[in-house]
């Protein structure tokens, strides 16, 4: 089950740097961008699993601090000749409010 | 972003060459198609090439995988295995595979590759006989082998012989029969095959040269049981292996009524005479030519991809060709011609029978048209590159056959003293990211590439530390014939300015923040990007000390957080012991913090701290807070800075030291704490000639002597061991503090961002070193001037700002929890 999820505020996160979300299927990063767009992307490399949400953002894209791989925000791939992609999160920003698409465990009601 | 509609493009054929087109069109147009794969087998796509590595025991099948099935999952592509498409309705543009399904298409890829070439023998049918082809008929001679049965190859060329020794590694007894007189008589002159017969008869197997196959022979329970030559001769088998070549597999192009002559036809464009439909790989024909090697279909690959992408410009022409032979300790290589032609042709030859080494070179105006080599290759890749640029040899003529080193008076082939040519292709060049030469060179040959910058992206060699950078820059300049100068590139793909130009520009115009450098300059992106905005915080803090303010988001992690990021994404803590000294209060605090925090390592780095390894991000304020209020401080042990001054006890205990070394290095160390450098900077001071605190391998080093104390410089003890050399001998302890903060100043102030001061004074030489910080005194002065003046403002805990939680508090908290 997909919901829309209100995570914080856009100050909340630095500009060109990243906050995380924990989720119950792994750490979320959350970027923002020079230009003031959010983007959402699991917090695990393509490569050995690095944690995006502290590499350097730059344009579009975030390179990982452990071993420099270049990060798409927008698809989470990785830039050519590296291959792989980290799922990205849908986030939309209503109101300066970040929002994010996130699984949510529904609690089953028992009796 | 979506407005225009995917096309669908169904590629038929799971092998190689269709994924290698698939991987080249991700990589220039990811967006423009759904992409479906039809495979005959069963497993995800594959190296084929390394199949004889897995029959002899090398590999495992998984070893050879290329892309796995969550690969076409992330790339979104549906693939369906052990499916083969059995028809193509061109008019309705759609395919239908044996289990039914119907896929239509706006674009057809045809990768269906070669059928193993089976000659018309009798007996071809019986169980035991199979193709070296896929991984089934791997799996049916590994069996085989299993069960200690005995193999006949049919097929001296590449592929047989590939078989034969994967057969003979397994434990069996292995005959080869060979129609020419001369094994793989395409890629070896006689010569050379001859070698290579006599040494794989000393390892053991059998051939049976101009021998034709009659036929082969059945048991009465139906097995094969052996093969019967022409002359009469009879060898017995279990297993008869038929590896004598391939044919195009065209079947389903010609049901489909395009243009077949041997293989699929194939224009320029790898368009087939339908021009919705594409064919790359060995079953296609190209300008009268098929396909066997990897090389030439990789180009295929990149060509089709253009296309498919709409790109009109690309056209392809076949390179030429070269021939390695995979088996472990045989070196042979082959390209172009094997031997003269007529009278105009000449060959230069270098036999030594003992060593069981043979070079050709077949010469043709002046012009090397073809090699042939066994036993030593290591100069194939450069005679492959003198056949494909027509290069003039008359001026080498004399040397060239002993190779590129000798061939090459100049420096070309040799790498800060390391000669690449003779390398061994197994030798590794990258440590950080395991890449060995025959990577490097593979990359650069199969890829084209052209600078150090392509070879780091696509090979990941000299990719981290970069230490290996130079010796991978000899391997391009040996493999592409070229001198590849090293010249002043720019710092980064924002800028063709060099380092240089840029800090000359930031004094020179007061450029006093980032931005500003940016727009002054013609930087091509705003943000910059993660190799520039480092470098010139850097600049900028080093330029204007008082009134630059650091930019966070343009600090690598480790000085983003003050701590150092661990494989598994943890942090480690140093604690600053000033000179290595520490005390009770200390260790307890430290023991306590680890305790407490359940911080699973304690480790006695080499610079004589105490590094805390594996605390969690978000416990790192508490942690320094606990460290804080016991004394310590940041030891900068993640900062391109100052870390550490090792020492050793000097006269204070050691029976030979001459001066208080411990005194000295905490002394230099309060001196110099907290100052930001090109790259990290650690010192050492010895207290007698004896040098227990290994000073002449650091930065800077100081070594008491009765005398006083000598101070050397450019010291490494990283990759690459380069010790320091001498800069002065002074009297008191007061100089060793205004030449050590000098010489740091000017390295500050001068070096390139992230080079150590081991290549600084290589680059600018000792001579200037000496001149700027020895024999200027004025100039001495003022840099000591200037970096106290800059310390000022560096010298604040960075520990402490961050406990407090008044500084960067959301870098340690995550944002929400979901969940």
């Amino acid at each position: 089950m997909q919901d829309w999820i209100k995570i914080g505020h856009m100050n909340d996160i630095p500009r060109l740097g990243a906050r995380t979300v924990q989720t119950a299927k792994g750490d979320v990063a959350v970027f923002r961008t020079s230009d003031d767009d959010i983007f959402a992307l699991f917090n695990r490399c393509p490569h050995k699993g690095g944690p995006l949400s502290e590499g350097i953002v730059s344009g579009h894209v975030v390179v990982c601090p452990l071993h420099s791989w270049t990060i798409d925000l927008e698809t989470g791939q990785a830039t050519a000749p590296d291959k792989g992609c980290t799922r990205p999160v849908e986030s939309k920003v209503v109101d300066g409010q970040v929002w994010l698409k996130l699984e949510t465990a529904k609690k089953v009601a028992h009796g | 972003m979506n407005a225009v509609p995917r096309q669908k493009l169904v590629v038929i054929g799971n092998g190689m060459a269709g994924m290698r087109t698939v991987e080249e069109l991700l990589a220039i147009a990811p967006a423009r198609y759904d992409i479906t794969v039809f495979g005959a087998e069963p497993h995800p796509n594959y190296n084929r090439i390394m199949l004889s590595s897995v029959l002899a025991g090398e590999k495992q099948v998984d070893d050879i995988v290329i892309n796995s099935r969550a690969w076409y999952a992330e790339n979104g592509i549906t693939l369906h295995t052990g499916d083969p498409v059995v028809a193509i309705n061109r008019a309705a543009k759609t395919v239908s595979s044996a289990t039914g399904l119907v896929v239509t298409y706006d674009r057809l890829l045809l990768a269906t590759g070669s059928k193993p070439l089976m000659p018309p023998l009798p007996g071809l049918d019986l169980p035991g006989v199979v193709a070296f082809r896929d991984i089934a008929d791997v799996e049916k001679m590994l069996d085989a082998a299993e069960k200690q049965q005995r193999a006949v190859v049919i097929g001296g060329g590449l592929l047989g012989l590939e078989a034969a020794w994967g057969l003979k590694r397994r434990g069996m007894p292995v005959a080869l029969v060979h129609l020419m007189p001369t094994l793989m008589e395409r890629q070896l002159d006689v010569e050379a095959g001859g070698l290579l017969q006599k040494d794989l008869t000393e390892r053991g197997l059998h051939f049976f040269t101009s021998g034709q196959t009659e036929e082969i022979m059945g048991a009465e329970e139906g097995c094969a049981k052996g093969v019967k030559l022409t002359d009469g001769r009879e060898i017995p088998a279990d297993l008869v292996v038929v590896a004598i070549g391939i044919r195009p597999n065209v079947d389903l192009a010609k049901a489909a009524g395009l243009d077949i002559n041997r293989g699929i036809e194939v224009g320029d464009d790898m368009a087939t005479s339908d021009p919705a439909i594409f064919s790359v790989g060995e079953c296609v024909e190209h300008r009268g030519q098929i396909f066997g090697l990897v090389a030439p279909i990789w180009e295929q690959a990149k060509v089709c991809a253009s296309r498919l992408a709409g790109r009109d410009e690309a056209h392809y022409e076949t390179p030429p060709l070269s021939t390695r032979l995979k088996i472990t300790g045989i070196d042979v290589f082959s390209a172009g011609q094997l031997a003269a032609q007529d009278e105009a042709d000449e060959e230069l030859v270098y036999r030594d029978t003992a060593r069981g080494i043979y070079k050709k070179l077949v010469i043709r105006s002046d012009r090397v048209v073809g090699a042939v080599m066994y036993g030593d290759v290591a100069d194939g890749s450069w005679y492959f590159q003198l056949i494909r640029e027509k290069a003039d040899v008359s001026a080498i003529r004399d040397r060239m056959i002993f190779g590129q080193a000798y061939a090459d008076t100049g420096c070309k082939g040799h790498g800060g003293g390391v000669n690449v040519a003779a390398m061994s292709d197994d030798a590794q060049v990258c440590g950080c990211n395991g890449v060995s030469k025959g990577a490097i060179v593979k990359a650069i040959t199969e890829k084209g590439l052209t600078s150090l910058d392509e070879v780091k992206a696509h090979t990941k060699a000299s990719a981290s530390c970069g230490q290996c950078a130079s010796v991978v820059q000899a391997i391009l300049a040996h493999v592409t014939g070229e001198v590849v100068e090293s010249k002043a590139a720019g710092m980064c793909g924002c800028t063709d300015l060099s380092h240089d130009e840029v800090r000359k520009e930031i004094l020179r115009q007061e450029l006093k923040n980032q931005d500003a450098v940016r727009s002054a300059l013609g930087w091509r992106h705003a943000d910059g990007c993660a190799k520039c905005r480092p470098a010139l915080n850097y600049y900028l803090l080093c330029a204007w000390p008082a009134e630059y303010v650091d930019d966070y988001q343009s600090r690598f992690i480790n000085e983003r957080a003050h701590a150092n990021i661990q494989k598994d994404g943890t942090y480690s803590v140093i604690p600053r012991m000033w000179g290595g000294l520490t005390n009770p209060t200390e260790l307890r605090a430290i023991a306590d913090v680890v305790d407490k925090f359940k911080i699973p390592t304690v480790k006695v780095t080499g610079g004589q701290r105490l590094d805390l390894l594996g605390v969690r991000k978000e416990d790192l304020p508490a942690v320094w807070a606990d460290l804080g209020k016991a004394g310590l401080v940041s030891g900068h042990g993640y900062a391109k800075g100052l870390r550490t001054v090792k020492t050793c006890v000097g006269s204070e205990w050691c029976r030979f030291g001459t001066q208080d070394s411990t005194g000295l290095g905490v002394k230099l160390e309060k001196m110099m704490w907290g100052s930001w450098t090109p790259h990290k900077v650690k010192l050492a001071v010895s207290g007698c000639p004896r040098n227990c605190a290994e000073a002449t391998i650091k930065d800077m080093g100081v070594v008491c002597v009765e005398a006083g104390y000598d101070i050397s410089v450019g010291g490494n003890g990283g990759i690459e061991l380069r010790g320091t050399d001498h800069l002065v001998r002074v009297a008191t302890e007061a100089e060793v503090l205004e030449y050590c903060a000098a010489f740091m100043q000017i390295y500050r102030e001068e070096a390139h961002y992230l080079e150590r001061t081991a290549p600084w004074v290589e680059r600018v030489g000792m001579d200037y070193v000496t001149k700027r910080v020895v024999e200027d005194e004025e100039g001495r002065k003022a840099a000591h001037a200037r970096f106290l003046f800059s310390q000022k403002y560096a010298q604040t805990d960075p520990w402490a700002e961050r406990a407090s939680g008044a500084v960067d508090a959301h870098e340690f908290k995550t944002l929400a929890e979901v969940g």
